[in-house]
């Protein structure tokens, strides 16, 4: 393989881009595994649902993926709600959340995925929207319009929940939460509500991530696996429930994956994001911006 | 009871099975039992990590997998019999389990099983861009047609499997009734407390870990022969990783008993809705049970019968009392 300028140029240029929707991808599992302290494995598989709801309004309605993930993001924010409920009494009241909520999870992550697949089949999906073809040319740098929209997009998002959580007091209490419960009881705050408060927000970010993803590539039900490992590498390495620290990670496995697949070749870069996962769990479990 | 006693009625029961299925000269049973005593070693071996330790660990899959490629791998070599296979594919699995034990283990748990979830991906990854036992094609196996005591090979792949799987029980049996499973069993309920008395956690770990993984590797060896074509897409699917979960949670995690009945239940139940129904309608049943099994019974089959017959819980599974009084329990 011949080493070229340009080539390095629009890896890391296009890595960028797809770590803005890796950052979109992983902020949700940065709120409930690295602030509630949940490990909701199962987010993938709601990543990968949003997707087809964002599938389903482009198809019948015509409607813009993103829009259409934006309109679905209450119904999520109550799916994940519920879910937390319960997770709540099921396992968290009764101190047995580390091994039976893990198998939990996991059984959802699997009931959505099956069910898509029973339902939709295993074809690969895709939306339409004027974005999707063109792509801007700049001297030899390109940059293809799927991927800039929804990083944009999912900076935007981002930066929103970093203002909730830093400025308003339901984000504060949700920050507060991971740290001290009874602590957060006498200020008159019920923990429980924050925290179903909070795993709401974080399942209804998937619903747009949902709709990137399907924006950047066509999606069959089993793509979500592939997020699995990325999305939890990204978290432990940005350091646990830190927005900004996700956002660092997550353009810093885009630009090495991007790499990767631009000189070894695309069916090599699932395992970039497992060396680091190793790695950072080797070196510094707290990852780079972790307290 | 002596293990060594044990493991000789596992096989006389097994001896028994065989015999059956002989007299009802049908292969379709072979094959059929051949994946439910797969399943029971899977499980099994699961649980001493999973049960005993309270670690979860999402790459059965993976351990799995790595058997059948070392099969693959040697057989495009030179094709040795099946018991140094089973050696060998226990071997591959042993070193991987330990090297990513070693790496995670020294974390909370969430870690690992993340680690484990990984591991998957990146294992077909490799398999996938490594050409010399098919990449993304898949490898044919040319089973031999027969062999000699047994005649039909199918039938020799059952024994096989039907001896590990009374090694892994024994193996389980022996490990709960052992200062092992005890130091697991601290672990289990609280590793700090555990290490503040002086339990080497992160040795028992590891044991726990290597021993699991080389059953999941040894479960796998014969696998390409049995199945004649091994694909990674299938070899690496979710039905190996929620199956060993399922099962054991469904069993009852805390003794031996609880795998193998999920084990035998599941699978079973498997085997007639992937021929009633379809393949893709008995892995949403198996996820189904899951998760209603984690809610309504967290200790799984044997947790209810416990409750049901209102014995005490050592008499079903020697002298270990099952744990029954977690923090906030229902009474």
């Amino acid at each position: 393989m011949i080493f070229s300028f340009d080539l390095l140029i629009n890896a890391v240029i296009s890595g960028i881009l797809i770590g803005g929707f890796y950052a979109a991808v992983t902020c949700g599992v940065s709120l409930s595994f690295g602030i509630l302290d949940i490990v909701n494995i199962a987010h993938p598989a709601f990543i990968i649902l949003g997707s087809y709801v964002a599938y389903i309004f482009n198809i019948s309605f015509g409607l813009d993926p993103i829009l259409a993930a934006i309109i679905a993001t209450p119904a999520f924010y109550v799916l994940g709600a519920g879910i937390y409920q319960v997770y709540y009494v099921s396992f968290e009241k009764r101190g047995q959340e580390s091994l039976r909520g893990l198998a939990f999870f996991f059984g959802l992550l699997f009931i959505t995925e099956v069910t898509l697949v029973l339902y939709f089949g295993v074809d690969y999906r895709y939306v339409e929207a004027r974005y999707i073809g063109p792509t801007w040319h700049f001297g030899f740098v390109d940059i293809p319009m799927r991927l800039l929209v929804p990083c944009v997009v999912s900076l935007l998002l981002i930066a929103v929940l970093q203002l909730v959580l830093t400025r308003t007091f339901v984000g504060r209490a949700i920050m507060a939460v991971a740290q001290d419960q009874l602590a957060l009881q006498l200020m008159a705050v019920d923990p429980i509500r924050i925290k179903r408060i909070a795993f709401g927000i974080s399942i209804a970010t998937a619903s747009l991530a949902g709709a990137f993803l399907i924006i950047i590539q066509p999606v069959e039900p089993s793509v979500g696996r592939e997020y699995i490992g990325r999305v939890f590498a990204i978290c432990v390495l940005g350091g646990m429930g830190s927005l900004p620290g996700t956002v660092i990670a997550a353009m810093l496995i885009g630009i090495v994956e991007s790499m990767t697949s631009t000189f070894y070749g695309p069916s090599w870069a699932p395992a970039v994001s497992f060396g680091f996962l190793l790695l950072t769990l080797a070196v510094r479990p707290a990852g780079l911006l972790g307290r | 009871m002596r293990s060594d006693l044990f493991f000789i009625i596992c096989l006389l029961i097994g001896g028994a099975v065989f015999a059956a299925a002989v007299a009802l000269n049908n292969d379709y049973y072979f094959f059929a039992g051949y994946v439910v005593l797969q399943y029971v070693v899977l499980s099994t071996a699961w649980n001493i990590l999973g049960g005993y330790c309270g670690y979860v660990n999402f790459g059965t899959a993976a351990f799995f997998a790595l058997g059948a490629y070392t099969t693959v791998a040697i057989y495009k070599l030179y094709p040795l019999p099946i018991p140094l296979l089973l050696v060998a594919g226990g071997a591959v699995s042993v070193i991987v389990g330990f090297g990513m034990g070693y790496l995670t283990l020294r974390l909370r748990g969430a870690f690992f099983a993340i680690a484990t979830l990984a591991l998957a991906v990146v294992l077909q990854t490799l398999i996938v861009n490594w050409d010399f036992v098919g990449g993304s094609r898949g490898a044919y196996i040319v089973r031999p047609e027969a062999i000699a005591p047994f005649g039909n090979y199918v039938r020799y792949l059952f024994m096989v499997m039907l001896v590990l799987a009374a090694a892994a029980v024994t193996i389980a049996r022996l490990i709960e009734r052992s200062r092992l499973g005890y130091g697991f069993a601290t672990i289990r309920d609280d590793e700090l407390a555990a290490e503040a008395s002086g339990v080497p956690t992160l040795r028992l770990k590891l044991i726990a870990t290597t021993i699991s993984g080389g059953l999941m590797g040894m479960a796998g060896a014969p696998f390409p022969y049995y199945i004649g074509y091994l694909q990674p897409s299938s070899t690496f699917g979710f039905d190996y990783a929620v199956n060993s979960i399922a099962m054991p949670l469904i069993g009852g995690t805390t003794s031996w008993v609880g795998p193998v009945i999920g084990a035998i239940l599941l699978a079973s139940l498997q085997q007639i809705a992937t021929v009633t129904i379809s393949s893709a309608v008995n892995l949403l049943i198996v996820g189904i049970l899951l998760v209603v099994f984690v809610i309504v019974a967290p200790n799984g089959i044997i947790g209810l019968v416990h409750t049901y017959l209102q014995r005490k819980p050592d008499d079903f599974v020697g002298r270990r009392p099952v744990k029954t009084d977690a923090p906030g329990a229902p009474p």
